[in-house]
């Protein structure tokens, strides 16, 4: 075939954020090679967009915290479906893995004392989330990054992979392209971690770049990996609703640590309308004691409007649809009241919330020290992902490897704000570790030719069918269908139309044809990410139609209540030897007696 | 709805290329990028152009609009005469790729040249303790989101092409970060004279200008790695920048 460079590496390592750039920094110092391939350029990857901080339980703040009450936290958060042996080794692990990253050059902002600074944020008991102001995501990137290209680890950036090779059982290899000039690469591995992070681009309001077409796991379900927990979308309760072009864009939950609260039409603090009954008694019951909580009184309980995303995200959707909403759909969210509390209310805002102001400053025309942002839900995260074994992060194939957004079982139903970098940090560097012990362990495999023709083939097959359909519209159509039919509020009727529009809208997908040449195409770019939008978009809402009750991120209409039986159990997605997909509900994972008793003592 | 003209360079690879006029419908609040990725969809599927935050988090969507370096996303279009075409290029310091994707590797090589972090031992429960003040100035610094844009209006890459031989603002931010680490032990006084050429900087503060970080990249970078550089090496654009600053 021409135009193929053939490359090899110990451990390949597929996405280049947080995840993946831990993964590759440990499996270089675990002494074998490794490359790292990307869609962007290096440190453009999601996790430069995280605002809010790491959660980890170093307790610098609030010295009542520990591994246990993080574990416990992220349990209630995940409504007990999470993998308590991830639960349980993130809130581990975390404290140790942002102290290495400051070791590695980052800076957190610090405690009067000089230690690494933590902020409060939903669903944690305590002060715990280190930051640097809301850039804390470009700092640990940029740490990694920094870290990774003086460690060993060799780049490929604006590669992506389009699929996983096998030998037998086993993944060996992995397809793709280099986008400056189009060449086909065809990397073999003796271990692949994938850290490709989500799908948010499977609906039309998103906090997600172009990346998050969900490449990782349809990557990972095509080479027959099973994929769990895909119902569990987060909705992130505040996101911009405008001007139009700006929809979806994150406004940090940091807002609301900061002690900035949600109002609607009427000016009603409406979050303390409905808490539910799980943490009554840990949030506060009036505005005062709210206040003093994000002034870090530790006798003050936290006010409602940090209550997990998922219900705050309802209680905003509830407020709009009963008409109490802004003029452009959302609700408000405001921080500069505080100026009738602190001195430089202003200064302070700017300060703590530097980039919140210049985003709103610059895109939208609002002064947020002296106005309030409107606000409404976007999907920003998904919980499920690859299933993998909690220690050491492989999924069902072996030597195919899952760390960061892409894999499941660490969130549960709903993640925490801040779990995520102290996920990527955790399981990057497990994922790393385990992948050079596997490669160490196993010799190469053998590639087949035949399967590279096959995937080089139909990388190409876009540009023979000239005046199909456009690939963009066939993107704009299923974030719309998404958006619409499977996502906040689910009803059983709307979710069984998404799967025949999805239905439709694959076989449309098959018809797209693209312009120009290789070089550099986003359009085949984006032809080429219509297939894994379509896996993942099915992955949700099969798991979404068999889920029938309310849990976490996952509500319904038709069945608004928790069910004991639906929380005994994952859903489990996997290929069928038709490529079907195939469901099964999968009893969760026992629970330690010792880890079980730390969640009695804090429910 | 009112449309625009939207005239944008488009080109196979490197040189050879033209602009080409695209009009397309203006929506409140639209940013250039909005009207790039319009086009995209409507009228040019293959139209090359970075991004990923559209929030100006990344420093993915650097090109030239009317002529200004610009992040794409951050540029509104009711800050543009839209009566005329407006002009969107590839940043010029840079080879182009295709369209309005330049090639900035260069960039990626500059960082792999200067020393890593070094930090000194931790205390004795294995952290560090660091004040808040002394953190803010390394922090400025480390809010670089890696557009390039200042590599791309210095006029020592940019007319001289001599990139070779000077690593250009960002990487002077990103040793000045690194020399102002409270923690950092490494001394990189003699690379940044010789090997990162330092010198080719006459302080023009063109980059400073665009940073889209508002960086002070000039005054607080690269002025006092040069007094370092000069405290150690004789430099003739020292005495300058002592006049300078007795002046003010
Ligand atoms: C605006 C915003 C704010 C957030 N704030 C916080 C916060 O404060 N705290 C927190 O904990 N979490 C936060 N999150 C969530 C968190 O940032 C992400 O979940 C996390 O960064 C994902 O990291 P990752 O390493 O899994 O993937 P990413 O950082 O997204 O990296 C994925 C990588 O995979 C590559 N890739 C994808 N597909 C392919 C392919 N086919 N071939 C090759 N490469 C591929 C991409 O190019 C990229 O390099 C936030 C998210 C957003 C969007
Ligand atoms: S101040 Fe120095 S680095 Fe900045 S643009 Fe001028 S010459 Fe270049
Ligand atoms: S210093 Fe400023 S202009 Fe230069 S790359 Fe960094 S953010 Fe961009
Ligand atoms: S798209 Fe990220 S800075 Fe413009």
């Amino acid at each position: 075939m021409p135009q193929l460079e053939h490359i090899h590496y110990d451990v390949l390592v597929i996405g280049a954020g947080g995840a993946g750039l831990r993964a590759a920094i440990e499996a270089s110092a675990n002494g074998v090679t490794c490359g790292i391939v990307c869609k962007s350029l290096l440190g453009k990857a999601h996790t430069v967009m995280a605002e809010g901080g790491i959660a980890a339980a170093m307790a610098n703040v609030d010295d009542r915290d520990n591994w246990k009450v993080h574990f416990a936290d992220t349990m209630r958060g995940g409504q007990y479906l999470n993998n308590p042996r991830m639960a349980e080794l993130h809130a581990q692990e975390a404290p140790e893995c942002v102290r290495e990253l400051e070791g590695w050059g980052a800076l957190f902002d610090r405690t009067a004392d000089g230690r690494i600074l933590q902020r409060n944020f939903g669903g944690h008991k305590y002060p715990r989330l280190a930051h640097v102001g809301d850039r804390t995501g470009l700092e640990m990137i940029r740490t990694l990054q920094d870290a990774g290209i003086h460690r060993g680890v060799a780049v490929h950036m604006e590669c992506a992979i389009f699929s996983l090779l096998k030998d037998g059982d086993r993944v060996v290899g992995a397809f793709g392209y280099e986008r400056e000039k189009g060449r086909f690469l065809l990397f073999s591995a003796k271990a692949i971690v994938i850290a490709t992070g989500g799908i948010g681009r499977a609906y039309s309001i998103t906090s997600n770049s172009w990346e998050y077409t969900g490449d990782g796991q349809a990557l990972a379900y095509d080479a027959g990996a099973e994929l769990m927990d895909m119902e569990f979308v987060q909705f992130h309760p505040t996101g911009m609703v405008w001007p139009p072009s700006v929809r979806g864009i994150l406004v940090t939950e940091g807002v609301r640590g900061e002690g900035g609260v949600l109002r609607n039409s009427l000016g009603k603090r409406f979050m303390f309308d409905d808490i539910p009954a799980n943490y009554k008694a840990s949030t506060a019951d009036n505005e005062e004691e709210g206040w003093r909580y994000t002034q870090g009184d530790k006798e003050a309980r936290r006010p409602p409007e940090l209550l997990t995303r998922d219900h705050v995200a309802r209680c905003i959707m509830r407020e709009v649809r009963d008409g109490r909403g802004g003029p452009h759909g959302g609700v408000y969210l405001d921080i500069s009241w505080i100026k009738e509390r602190i001195a430089n209310a202003q200064e302070h805002i700017k300060k703590k919330l530097p980039s919140m102001y210049h985003q709103f400053k610059q895109l939208a025309d609002i002064d947020i020290t002296s106005e309030p942002m409107e606000v409404g839900p976007t999907t920003h995260y998904v919980m499920g992902g690859v299933r993998v074994n909690g220690d050491t992060q492989m999924s069902n194939v072996p030597g195919l490897f899952a760390a960061g957004e892409v894999a499941a079982g660490l969130h549960g139903a709903n993640r925490l704000g801040g779990n995520s970098l102290s996920d990527l940090l955790v399981f990057g560097r497990r994922a790393g570790r385990c992948a050079a012990e596997f490669a160490k362990e196993h010799g190469g495999g053998k590639i087949n030719q035949a399967d590279v023709d096959a995937a080089a083939a139909r990388a190409l097959a876009p540009f023979d069918r000239v005046g199909g359909a456009g690939p963009y519209q066939v993107q704009y159509q299923l974030q719309k269908d998404m958006q619409d039919l499977v996502g906040i509020v689910r009803r059983q009727d709307e979710m069984e139309r998404a799967l025949e529009v999805l239905k439709t809208l694959k076989e449309r997908s098959a018809k797209v044809g693209v312009v120009g040449n290789r070089e550099y195409n986003p359009g085949w770019h984006t032809a080429l990410d219509l297939h894994n939008l379509m896996i993942v978009s099915e992955a949700v809402t099969l798991a979404a139609i068999d889920r029938k009750e309310s849990r976490g991120a996952h509500f319904r209409e038709d069945y608004p209540d928790k069910s004991a039986e639906f929380g005994k159990v994952n859903t489990v997605l996997k290929k069928g030897p038709n490529g079907e997909m195939q469901l099964r509900r999968e009893p969760l994972p026992e629970l330690k007696a010792d880890l079980k008793q730390i969640i009695e003592e804090m429910k | 709805m009112p449309k625009a003209t939207f005239r944008i360079w488009r080109s196979e690879g490197q040189g050879s290329g033209e602009f080409k006029d695209y009009s397309t419908e203006i929506t409140e609040g639209m940013v250039v990028l909005d009207a790039v990725h319009q086009i995209q969809a409507e009228s040019a599927n293959d139209l090359a152009v970075r991004w990923n935050c559209k929030a100006g988090k990344c420093g993915s969507c650097s090109a030239e609009v009317n002529g200004m370096p610009k992040l794409m996303c951050m540029t509104r279009l009711n800050t543009l005469p839209l009566e005329n075409p407006v002009l969107i290029e590839p940043m010029q310091a840079f080879p182009t790729i295709r369209d309005l994707v330049t090639d900035v590797s260069s960039n990626f090589e500059h960082k792999k040249r200067i020393k890593a972090f070094k930090p000194k031992k931790p205390e004795a429960d294995g952290t560090w303790r660091m004040a808040q003040a002394d953190v803010d100035r390394v922090q400025e610094f480390r809010k670089c989101i890696e557009c390039f844009l200042c590599q791309d209006v210095c006029h020592v890459l940019r007319d001289h092409h001599l990139h070779d031989e000077f690593v250009g603002p960002r990487f002077l931010v990103h040793a000045a970060a690194l020399e102002m680490h409270p923690l950092d032990t490494e001394d990189r006084t003699a690379d940044l004279k010789k090997l990162h050429g330092i010198g080719y900087c006459n302080v023009t503060k063109c980059c400073t200008k665009v940073c889209p970080e508002g960086i002070t990249i000039t005054d607080n970078a690269i002025i006092p790695l040069k007094e370092r550089v000069a405290d150690e090496f004789y430099d003739p654009i020292k005495k300058l920048i002592q006049l300078v600053v007795r002046k003010r």
